[in-house]
């Protein structure tokens, strides 16, 4: 068992957010611990490309960008460490964070443990996960070379999925429960014009069936109730996102999605509080603006330690 | 800390299938985001598991035969071989935690 440790700050999730608040943190000589249960870069390094964030006219590798984000922040003395966080006590002014490695006690916790996929709970998705049900275009794309592929949903992420997809699969078959797309217009536009994506609105997946791996797919057009089966051995699951917020149900004021909510200088209801990035209510889900909360959210958990 | 061993489709069979302990197998690849996140954490069961289990990661990208004889559809995957054939099973990235339990559970 580790010993316990204290710190100023502790940031729990090392994507953008979480690695700009340790940034600032670090250069207000805050003592600075940053707890990521996997590898630094959040969200960002499954994403490929990143063309919105300015600076890189010609777009980033998302990996690349995480680790530039992360030696910026290591170099300026963020400790981090691999590790889950799994509770969050108050004991008087103190946080005390449960993890795998221990406890870890800390003056201001800056939440910034982003969001994961959601899953569409059918019938043979958990089954299938891995034999045809993947939720990753740039890891798993690889796998479905010159077949065809279906992507469900209608955001960003699900046509960044498609548009990847479109680089080994022979045809890409959109499914999305309404009848436009809720992505960025620019992506809409590169999906439309991809003569290798085709789409099927209003229609939902009701069930994911095989028999070793994926064979098919039973829909249901949601407008007209009509049902029918596409035969496909790919399915990409692009349907949403889920925050990280199980284990502060009963700490921080969450919304009925449960993300945090809190005011315009990131603090929850908790003093010391705060949370930064996509995690949080409202979020636009942007490198650009999680690096903003990430800087919002280290000055005023200073400004807690501090009293200034 | 005993690091993870490079395996390929060439020796697949001798450090993997011969072997006389358990070995796990970390399926990746260079464009993998969360075959990143994994590797660390195998890392540090290398060290923990050391004398108990070998470790061991194969890049699916060099070594299309061994992965589609296992099925690979989705990485980072990481099987444990017991006795020449794979007796667990465990698809994207999970804490810590749970791969423990995978692993002891085959010990």
């Amino acid at each position: 068992m580790a010993t316990k440790r204290e710190y100023d700050v502790v940031i729990i999730g090392g994507g953008p957010a979480g690695l700009t608040a340790g940034i600032y943190t670090a250069r207000a000589r805050l003592k600075s611990l940053l707890l990521e249960k996997g590898a630094t870069g959040g969200w960002i390094i499954n994403a490929g490309v990143v063309e919105n964030y300015p600076g890189f006219p010609d777009g980033i590798n998302g990996l690349e960008l995480a680790d530039a984000m992360q030696q910026q922040a290591v170099k300026f003395g963020l400790e981090t460490l691999t590790a889950e966080v799994t509770g969050l006590d108050l004991k008087g002014k103190q946080k005390v964070l449960k993890t795998g490695e221990g406890d870890i006690v800390a003056r201001a916790v800056i939440v910034a443990g982003g969001s994961d996929r959601i899953t569409l709970g059918v019938p043979g998705e958990e089954e299938f996960t891995g034999r045809g049900v993947a939720y990753c275009a740039i890891c798993d794309g690889y796998f479905y070379r010159d077949i065809p592929v279906a992507v469900v949903g209608g955001g960003n992420a699900a046509m960044n999925e498609a548009l990847e997809l479109t680089k080994f699969a022979s045809k890409v078959t959109v499914i999305h429960r309404r009848d436009e797309l809720r992505a960025t217009k620019i992506l809409q536009e590169r999906a439309f014009a991809e003569p290798k994506i085709e789409f099927l609105w209003n229609t939902v997946v009701e069930a994911i069936e095989g028999e070793d791996t994926v064979k098919n797919l039973r829909l249901k057009n949601v407008k007209t109730g009509e049902k029918s089966t596409l035969d496909i051995s790919g399915i990409f699951v692009a349907a949403g996102f889920r925050p990280n917020t199980g284990y502060l149900k009963s700490v921080v004021d969450l919304a009925e999605n449960g993300t945090i909510i809190t005011n315009e200088k990131m603090e929850t209801n908790v003093p010391g509080i705060l949370a930064a990035g996509d995690i949080r209510a409202n979020s636009i889900r942007q490198v650009a603006a999680a690096v903003g909360d990430g800087a919002v959210a280290a000055i005023y958990a200073e400004q807690h330690i501090t009293g200034k | 800390m005993s690091k993870p061993t490079e395996v390929n489709d060439s020796n697949f069979d001798q450090m993997v299938l011969q072997s006389k302990t358990p070995v796990l197998v970390d399926f990746w690849a260079v464009w993998c985001g969360p075959c990143r996140m994994v590797a660390p954490v195998v890392e540090e069961l290398a060290g923990e598991y050391d004398g108990k289990v070998t470790f061991t990661k194969l890049n699916v990208d060099e070594n299309p035969k061994t992965s589609s004889q296992y099925g690979i559809m989705s990485i980072p995957t990481l099987l444990i071989f017991k006795d020449g054939a794979p007796v667990s099973n465990i698809i994207g990235f999970r804490p810590k935690a749970e791969l423990k339990k995978n692993i002891d559970a085959v010990l």
